[in-house]
């Protein structure tokens, strides 16, 4: 169904829809039984390139708002994937990924070429911005974004447009769970693998009797990560005080902070992210949280998801303070080293988690393609369901069919007390091995939807 | 008891901060006639004085990590620190308050500037015009902070002596858990004195008392061979210090980010409305007001009987004392209303 | 801008012809401005709707909203759970999206007309952004919160179901009896809702009831004393326009079955009022312009990146094409809401009545070089104020 070029092009579902009706066969919805339609464009799909020498993605990151940071970050990731896929640069990951049927000539051949666009961090400006992306310039897969809601609310337009979407930074549960999609993948860890991966440090820092209070961001991604946190730390042993929602963007935090002080907790949870989490945190400490005794033990403050933006932001008051990341520019395993060093030498400073996801993403679904030898994304999607390779900094991994979610080794960081330079902000206290933060594929409910649209 | 003290304590914070941003406002409109909404940029423009001061005092000596193979790290040891030793790490530790020093002229400056350039253009036209251009100088303020300071909030410390609570339980006989942090103490005791400074400048100086008369009946006191323009100007530079103060010594308990001003914004205007239009106590009264119903709307206790009231409390609040008094708690008739 | 001069009904047909042709052309002009692709020109149509309705608010009676967004997520909220409970076909969805946003108009209008000036505006600020944090966090069970209302397979359509209309595997899109509410089927149901509005806005302007709008617009104590309750009349614009909000709120969720909270939060209450602004407030078509720009630069402009700049300038010299697109790249691309700060100071600066007074004065230019006669110059000036 390309569109873009002819403007009095009708596309064929519309016709037949248009005549379905006419002819009285669906008075009302207009949803008329699709089986033959189906099978009539089985060959079309959306971004197709033809016979053009290129390929178009698309990369949808947050340029304006408090993500923007993170967003730029994105971008220089996927410009250095694009790079790498047509056979510029040092190669980067294309050289560690096993298996990996990249040649560095591009996918299949054509010349991989990027839009980009602002998704503002807000779910309507970034289906606007993924619409141009499909209408106007024919991408034939759309990735990036820095939040679940944009990643959910995008994903969900990439299923009924029938394009693929590789998300970006997205953290929630639902993403991969109640709202997945077939058109969806996600390389990022959740929130309960987070759970699962940092209860057993907190027992080992923190011991089995601790009071915990946890401070909630007051939407989706927050609820999800408030549940998987409390059932992880109530499954080592912890007590849950209080759970307290707050509302997002709030900026002073202290009525929520001084609760906290007199509740009897010995631990506060803070299931915050970006700004919040910065603002929340520092207040939280200026509260003198850290310095005082409960229960005959030291506060602690723990941020279950963490990022080295977020532990810049927040200074002083992020050191020693424990949480999970995706991944860490630290990492010593080949795969991590070619990536760090190829975005190092590019840019003159190591990468974040989030361009280490969206780049990772980039060449995944680049080698999928490859590996069906078509860009239509029904073949490419069974490509990449349950693919499992290595060498891409997280040790072996997974993309699980049932649910398009990423199974890898999950890091538990700290903030570093002394750092040795201006990056070296976070220190890998633990890589939480894939086991221990499997789950059943049924356990968020969700339906993937069909390959073809 | 206990947490209902703090909560007073934390809603008179809150309050000496929205209290502040609210009175500059308040200034321009009742001087100027102008609605202000870039109110919120010089806000954030103050909270990033005490940013540059701090990255000019932290220039630092930059030694290459050797361990970082793939790109340049280095270890920042700040020159103040390499050529005078403790003194010169003391004299970071004291970057926010010295920003004050900074911030004085520099606000003053940027004030006078933005009133001469561009705002004095606007006296005469309808409010409608006047938002506009403020809203569109408020984008460009804020972009042109990202641009040079990039979208990541920058943390800014406060002196370590006032970096962490003070044992207040003890001074008022409660329990022991009553702590409060000395910088948001500090905080408080500063909007207190500017508000109490920019009231005895408006009401024991015959500076001031011409600014007031000019607020009441420009006309007359034109007529009386007095230039009040000059003296709005003046006011207008007063208002963007009193905003960039405000903004400086917040830095600590927010680290500043450009949209810091647009945060504000949209809160600081409801304030000055409930206040009522052009009412310099009403601001203030305003500002404390919504500062302790918001805290206490916030208590887990309040939240179990009307879920999710602390979302919107400010605004409830701001509905009713608009339909109880039609011009806020202490507004003028006729201030306007049209 | 005062409307004095009496408009016979014919000129208006012209002018809403002339319209109609513009409008359904668009697909082949924007083409040179890279804007013709369906998205993007629904977006026009639709923001053009919130606009031309936001104008018969602010534009005659001069009564400055802050909360118009609600509207808007308000029709999309509704119009969503049309799709998702009755049918996938537009028109329940645009009927109730159009419908139960004027009765929230006239909820809200009844308290918040209570007061005027600043005070108006403060108290639809604040119903807007209880809607919006309230849509977002507690109200989540009936919006979906931070995600947004989005359909789902499950979802019981009872009409649909009731039509015999299978649901097969994937998810079916809003119709007008077959005919997508995507795509560029989807932005010509957009273009003939927006025409059949401007229709009755164009009414509404010429009609006594717009005269006195105005009226309450340029002295409402003196409205007052010749006998007139202006309080009806305002309640009656407060309504229409919350119901064109509404209108385009449903026509968001047509074109797009997405209803998220961020629709109502008060930069897109401001949104609309500079969209207003910039066009022109109280011109007819302003508004229309007005929101194509803004539309336009939040779509285009934030799409260009260094690459395309350098691209762009690839015939100069390496050196100068870098220089070029990196001083270029602070004002587009992720820099785009400078740009955007920018365009509001110079026209609000230089065009106090928008982008509408730019245009009229070229008209004026035009017209006085090719007319010499002072006569014919008095003849044009009413008229064109009249666009």
């Amino acid at each position: 169904m390309s569109e873009t070029k002819n403007i009095l092009n009708v596309s064929r579902r519309t016709v037949l829809k248009g005549s379905a009706a006419t002819t009285g066969a669906a008075l009302i919805g207009g949803t008329f039984p699709m089986h033959f339609i189906k099978n009539a464009h089985a060959q079309t799909f959306r971004g197709d390139p033809g016979n053009a020498s290129s390929i178009k993605l698309g990369f949808n990151v947050p340029q304006s708002g408090p993500y923007a940071d993170e967003g730029a970050d994105e971008l220089r990731a996927y410009q250095l994937a694009v790079k790498h896929l047509n056979g510029e640069g040092d190669g980067g990951m294309l050289n560690t990924i096993k298996p990996l049927e990249l040649k560095g000539n591009g996918i299949l051949g054509k010349k991989v070429e990027f839009v980009t666009g602002d998704t503002q961090t807000k779910s309507d400006a970034a289906r606007a911005s993924a619409k141009r992306m499909i209408e106007k310039d024919n991408v034939a897969m759309i990735t990036g974004g820095s939040s679940s809601g944009v990643a959910v609310a995008v994903q969900g337009l990439c299923q009924e447009m029938g394009v693929i979407f590789m998300a970006g930074l997205t953290h929630s549960n639902d993403t991969t769970g109640k709202d997945k999609k077939r058109y969806g993948f996600r390389h990022f860890f959740n929130a309960y693998m987070s759970g699962q991966a940092i209860a057993p440090v907190l027992l080992d820092e923190y011991g089995a009797e601790r009071r915990a209070y946890h401070l909630t961001a007051d939407y989706t991604w927050g609820w999800t990560q408030e549940e998987s946190i409390k059932a992880a730390t109530e499954n080592i042993g912890w007590e849950t005080v209080n759970t307290v929602r707050t509302p997002v963007g709030a900026g002073d935090f202290s009525q929520y902070i001084t609760p906290v002080l007199n509740s009897g907790a010995d631990v506060l949870i803070l299931n915050h992210y970006g700004k919040d989490m910065v603002n929340s945190l520092t207040q939280a400490v200026q509260f003198g949280l850290r310095d005082k005794q409960v229960n005959g033990k030291n506060f602690e403050v723990v941020v279950p998801l963490y990022s080295r933006l977020m532990a810049q932001g927040a200074g002083d008051a992020a050191k020693g303070i424990l949480g999970t990341t995706n991944w860490h520019w630290s990492l010593q395993d080949e795969g991590s080293q070619a990536f760090v060093k190829s975005f190092g030498q590019e840019y003159g400073f190591p990468p974040s988690q989030a361009a280490h996801t969206c780049y990772v993403q980039t060449l995944l679904y680049a080698n999928a393609c490859e590996m069906a030898g078509t860009f239509a994304p029904w073949e490419v999607i069974k490509q990449l369901e349950g693919f499992e390779f290595d060498g891409a900094g997280n040790g072996k991994t997974l993309y699980r069919a049932e649910d398009h979610q990423c199974f890898k080794d999950v890091l538990v960081v700290r903030g570093k007390q002394e750092p040795q330079s201006n990056f070296d902000l976070l220190e890998v206290v633990k890589e939480v091995p894939r086991a221990q933060v499997e789950y059943p594929a049924d356990m968020f409910g969700g339906e993937l939807g069909p390959y073809q649209v | 008891m206990d947490a209902i003290f703090l909560q007073i304590l934390n809603g008179l914070d809150k309050g000496g901060a929205y209290a502040l941003i609210a009175l500059g406002l308040t200034l321009v409109f009742g001087t100027l006639g102008v609605v202000n909404f870039a109110h919120g940029a010089i806000f954030m423009m103050g909270a990033f004085c005490a940013v540059t001061l701090e990255k000019i005092l932290t220039l630092s000596l930059r030694v290459k990590d050797e361990s970082v193979t793939f790109f340049d790290a280095y270890k920042e040891t700040p020159y103040l620190e390499v050529w005078f030793g403790d003194t010169g790490t003391a004299i970071i530790d004291w970057s926010v308050p010295l920003s004050i020093i900074l911030a004085i002229p520099v606000m003053l400056l940027i004030g006078i500037v933005m009133e001469r350039s561009l705002i004095r253009y606007f006296y005469k036209r309808p409010h409608a015009d006047q938002i506009l251009v403020t809203f569109g100088l408020a984008i460009v303020m804020q972009e042109l902070i990202k641009a040079f300071f990039g979208a990541n909030p920058i943390p800014q410390g406060a002196p370590d002596i006032v970096a962490g609570s003070a044992a207040i339980g003890a001074v008022f006989g409660l329990g022991e858990a009553v702590v409060y942090p000395w910088w948001r103490l500090i905080y408080l005791a500063f909007s207190l004195v500017t508000i109490g400074l920019v009231f005895s400048f408006l009401h024991f100086t015959t500076y001031g008392m011409v600014v007031r008369a000019g607020m009441a009946d420009r006309e007359t006191v034109e007529l009386l061979g007095i230039n009040i323009e000059r003296r709005f100007t003046i006011v207008f530079g007063m208002a963007a210090v009193v905003a960039g103060l405000a903004g400086v010594m917040y830095t600590p308990v927010l680290p500043p980010d450009y949209h810091l001003g647009m945060d504000f914004l949209v809160l600081s205007f409801v304030v000055v409305v409930v206040g009522g239009m052009g009412s310099l106590p009403g601001a203030v009264l305003a500002g404390f007001l919504l500062g302790i119903l918001q805290s206490f709307s916030s208590m887990t206790e309040v939240k179990d009987i009307f879920p999710g009231i602390d979302q919107v409390i400010i605004y409830l609040v701001a509905v009713v004392i608009l339909l109880t008094r039609p011009r806020g708690l202490m507004g003028r008739r006729g201030v306007m209303e049209s | 801008m005062t409307n004095t001069k009496i408009v016979s009904p014919k000129q208006d047909i012209l002018y809403m012809v002339i319209l109609s042709a513009v409008v359904l052309t668009m697909p082949i002009w924007l083409q040179p401005f890279g804007a013709a692709y369906p998205d993007l020109m629904q977006k026009f149509m639709i923001f053009g709707i919130f606009a031309i309705g936001y104008n018969i608010l602010f534009g005659l009676t001069g009564y400055l909203s802050f909360g118009h967004a609600a509207f808007l997520g308000v029709g999309s909220y509704t119009a969503v759970w049309s799709f998702k409970l009755l049918s996938m076909n537009v028109i329940p969805a645009l009927i109730f999206g159009t419908v139960l946003s004027g009765l929230f108009a006239l909820a809200i209008g009844f308290v918040s007309l209570r007061r005027s000036g600043i005070y108006f505006s403060i108290l639809t600020l604040a119903f807007a952004q209880m809607s919006y944090n309230l849509a977002y966090s507690v109200l989540t069970p009936i919006t979906n919160g931070e995600t947004g209302l989005q359909l789902t397979q499950g979802d019981a359509r009872i009409l649909d179901r009731a039509a015999g209309i299978q649901a097969d595997a994937s998810l079916p899109t809003p119709n007008l009896f077959g005919i997508e509410g995507i795509g560029y089927s989807g932005f010509y149901i957009c273009a003939a809702l927006m025409l059949i509005s401007f229709f009755i806005y164009l009414r509404i302007f010429r009609s006594p009831f717009g005269l006195k709008l105005r009226a309450i617009k340029s002295n409402q104590s003196r409205m007052g004393y010749t006998g007139y309750n202006t309080r009806p009349y305002l309640m009656t614009a407060f309504v229409i326009s919350g119901m064109y909000a509404g209108l385009a709120g449903s026509l968001l969720a047509v074109t797009d079955p997405l209803a998220g909270a961020e629709r109502m939060q008060w930069t897109a209450s401001g949104e609309i009022v500079l969209i207003t602004i910039l066009g022109g407030v109280g011109t007819l078509i302003g508004p229309l312009l007005g929101a194509g720009v803004i539309k336009y630069f939040e779509n285009i402009l934030s799409a260009f990146n260094d690459t395309v700049l350098v691209n762009a300038f690839s015939f100069l010299p390496d050196w100068l094409a870098n220089g070029v697109a990196s001083v270029l790249g602070l004002f587009v691309g992720d820099g785009w809401h400078l740009t955007l700060g920018l365009v509001f100071m110079l026209i609000v600066i230089f065009l106090p009545g928008g982008i509408m007074e730019g245009i009229n004065r070229l008209w004026r230019l035009v017209s006085n070089r090719s007319s010499s006669s002072a006569e014919d110059k008095e003849k044009e000036q009413p008229s064109t104020k009249e666009a």
